[in-house]
């Protein structure tokens, strides 16, 4: 439970720095983001574009590092109590 | 009678579509648990696309393009603050809630503090957060329908008290916009009562797919038309609105008179500015209020923009109606990989809707002048119909597809939220507070009738609502539920030291205090109340009541975390088996489901 929570922390941390970055920006450097870049101001295109797979990247690798948490958790626990219950690969030592 | 016959037939289509599905579920849901959450065997796709056709309301399909419209840059942070506020619930929620295995947030309440009493006081909040979501449903109903049957004359007809009255108080053409709320209102009442959340599913999934074709298919052509997204921003280089002299589309293609792609804008559209840079009209309408020169109002819309973003992205992850879905996954890693589509699915869709924004400043301006159903928030469903002029019918098909797009919106979002707000009341209220030995047929039966009074109610809410934007609504129901249920869900999931007291204390002091201010804003915004000079005295004051959740918010979690150190003696005695049925993976067969225990209902 303790590396999940760091986990979401972490890539909480990725996201609320993006989040309340770019009003930051745009307070102390409007020139930069008023620039144009094919049309759209800097500060359009990150907002109503690109923040979006930014997103996604996030989520992405908090899914995976997540459910590979998960499994070595369980795999941990089933290793020291011995239970009617099989693990498909008993020998893999967990990351903890 | 004067109506667009394509709008109409799509707008039809999609209506007799939802009911007949509703209907032809409601034959394979039977027993009461079926009811409630789909019977928890719904594979992922169907599950994301479903959480997706919910969450996609008309406050996302028209407010959101209608805000940008009117107010620029500002309004882009609902459509990306609606998407990452995902990403919230998926970090800190999506996961523990699932595996705790409750059916409702108040079963959570109940379940993770042992106490009957927190779940009625969390039920209250169900019904709150529902019905300031279902105003802006009813609101985008009542401009969607007056659009539709704008050309019929029901002077005559209907007593004159009924009509749509000018600023002169002459009677008008047109559906009423009441009327619009009151049909709408009735058909998915009718359709929730009898179908239940089973319908629902299969009902939102579909809708998320014509919702995603209905605005993304009109921007592509309305692109490719009138010259892309870069370039219609472009147009807004600071021209006054009174020069027509407009950009000549690429290449001279139409050398006719619609090769300008931008037309002069009135009197009352904001300057290319305030528009185009942050910190425009949005978030200065209270310090322009209290004449603030441009400088001194600059730290106010930062303040503004800041709550904004927390009353969003926190709000998401307590939002009752999509949070009962993750209920339906089979286990905790397919409610984790639901997110992440449901991520993806609606990330995609809100790409589009301010691009409807941008076009509408240059191409349908006249929009500014009008304030209600006649106003920015019908420019996604009026703004195709300009292709007519080009392409024959051409902007109808389009106009209506939109149209259907906006029937699926309120019409899913309202039924999800119609679900969840008689659930409370049939489970928690009926079930368990009122008649605790009900059988399951009287359960049913209490389920219809529930239904029945949340829509009564929800329509007469609804046609009280014309003049507030829809998108502006949504954002209130958002921040009330980042101060109630958001931070009930994060602590309660996460600190073992919450005890009941303290989550009731937060979520109440919190919530209720969040619903206080935005009251006081909206009554005094639809004149029911004269704030106006407190406000202009009191700027900071406007902008805390308007946006509270900067400081509504930590206050709950302060609130809770301080209740439950001097309460410390009452945390619950398993709370580690109960930590450990939240955060364990699911191999390890610790998870109980919380149902099974109330399954004799």
């Amino acid at each position: 439970m303790r590396e999940q929570l760091r986990l979401s922390i972490l890539c909480a941390g990725a996201f609320v720095i993006a989040l309340f970055g770019l009003p930051l920006c745009n307070y102390f450097f409007p020139e930069v983001m008023a620039r144009r870049v094919g049309g759209f101001t800097i500060s359009w295109l990150i907002l109503g574009v690109l923040f979006f797979p930014y997103v996604w990247i996030i989520a992405y690798v908090f899914i995976k590092k997540s459910i590979a948490l998960e499994n070595a958790e369980a795999r941990a626990v089933l290793e020291s109590v011995p239970s009617e219950k099989t693990t498909t690969e008993p020998s893999v030592v967990p990351e903890k | 009678m004067n109506v667009d016959p394509h709008i109409l037939l799509f707008s039809l289509i999609t209506v007799v579509a939802t009911v007949i599905m509703g209907f032809w579920s409601a034959k394979k849901s039977r027993g009461a648990e079926d009811f409630f959450v789909a019977g928890r065997s719904v594979s992922v796709g169907w599950n994301a696309s479903a959480i997706s056709g919910e969450y996609l309301s008309a406050a996302s399909f028209m407010g959101v393009a209608g805000m940008v419209m009117s107010s620029g840059y500002d309004a882009l942070w609902y459509p990306v603050c609606y998407a990452c506020g995902y990403l919230f619930l998926l970090l800190f929620i999506a996961g523990p809630l699932r595996r705790f295995g409750a059916y409702t947030i108040p079963d959570f309440a109940e379940g993770r503090f042992d106490s009957p009493m927190f779940r009625k006081i969390a039920v209250v909040f169900v019904l709150c957060i529902g019905f300031f979501y279902t105003m802006p449903q009813m609101k985008g109903a009542g401009t969607t329908l007056s659009y539709i049957f704008q050309g019929v004359d029901l002077r005559g007809v209907l007593p004159d008290l009924f009509l749509t009255h000018d600023a002169l108080g002459v009677a008008q053409k047109g559906l009423p916009y009441w009327a619009g709320v009151v049909l709408v209102g009735a058909v998915i009442t009718l359709n929730v009562a009898l179908g239940g959340m089973k319908g629902i599913t299969l009902v939102q999934a579909v809708q998320y797919w014509a919702k995603m074709f209905a605005i993304s298919v009109p921007v592509f052509v309305l692109l490719s038309v009138y010259g892309g997204y870069g370039k219609q921003l472009e147009a807004n280089d600071g021209r006054t609105g009174f020069s027509p002299v407009g950009i000549a589309a690429e290449a001279g293609a139409f050398p006719d008179a619609h090769s300008t792609i931008r037309k002069a804008l009135p009197e009352k559209a904001p300057k290319d500015e305030t528009w185009l840079q942050p910190f425009g009209p949005l978030t200065t309408k209270a310090a322009k209020a209290a004449q603030l020169s441009p400088e001194q109002a600059r730290p106010y819309s930062l303040l503004y923009t800041y709550s904004l973003i927390i009353a969003l992205v926190c709000g998401t992850a307590g939002l009752p109606h999509i949070l009962v879905r993750f209920y339906t996954n089979p286990d905790g890693v397919a409610a984790k990989r639901t997110t992440m589509w449901v991520m993806i699915l609606i990330g995609v869709f809100y790409v589009f809707p301010p691009v409807f924004g941008v076009l509408g400043r240059n191409l349908l301006p006249e929009l500014y002048a009008s304030t209600g159903s006649k106003g920015t928030d019908k420019i996604v469903l009026e703004l195709p119909h300009l292709l007519n002029a080009r392409y024959a019918i051409l902007g109808s098909v389009l106009s209506g597809i939109t149209c259907a797009g906006a029937f699926a919106a309120f019409m899913s979002t309202f039924s999800g939220l119609l679900v969840s707000m008689t659930g409370a009341l049939a489970h928690d209220v009926y079930g368990r507070m009122l008649r605790p030995k009900s059988t399951p047929e009287q359960r049913m039966k209490a389920f219809k009738y529930c239904s029945i009074i949340v829509g009564i109610v929800s329509v007469g809410l609804g046609m009280q609502v014309e003049q507030l934007q829809i998108n502006f609504m949504v954002g209130q129901a958002f921040a009330i539920a980042a101060a109630s249920y958001f931070p009930l869900l994060f602590m309660s999931a996460w600190w073992r030291g919450m005890t009941m007291k303290g989550a009731a204390t937060g979520m109440l002091s919190g919530g209720l205090l969040a619903l206080l201010g935005i009251s006081l804003t909206s009554f005094s915004d639809l004149k029911w109340i004269d704030l106006t000079a407190f406000w202009s005295a009191h700027p900071l004051l406007r902008i805390l009541c308007e946006q509270p959740a900067i400081w509504t918010v930590p206050l709950s979690i302060f609130l809770m975390y301080t209740v439950s150190k001097l309460t410390s003696k009452d945390v619950p005695k398993d709370i580690r088996m109960k930590m450990l049925v939240l955060h364990a993976p699911e191999q390890l067969g610790l998870k109980q489901e919380y149902i099974q225990e109330h399954r004799g209902h």
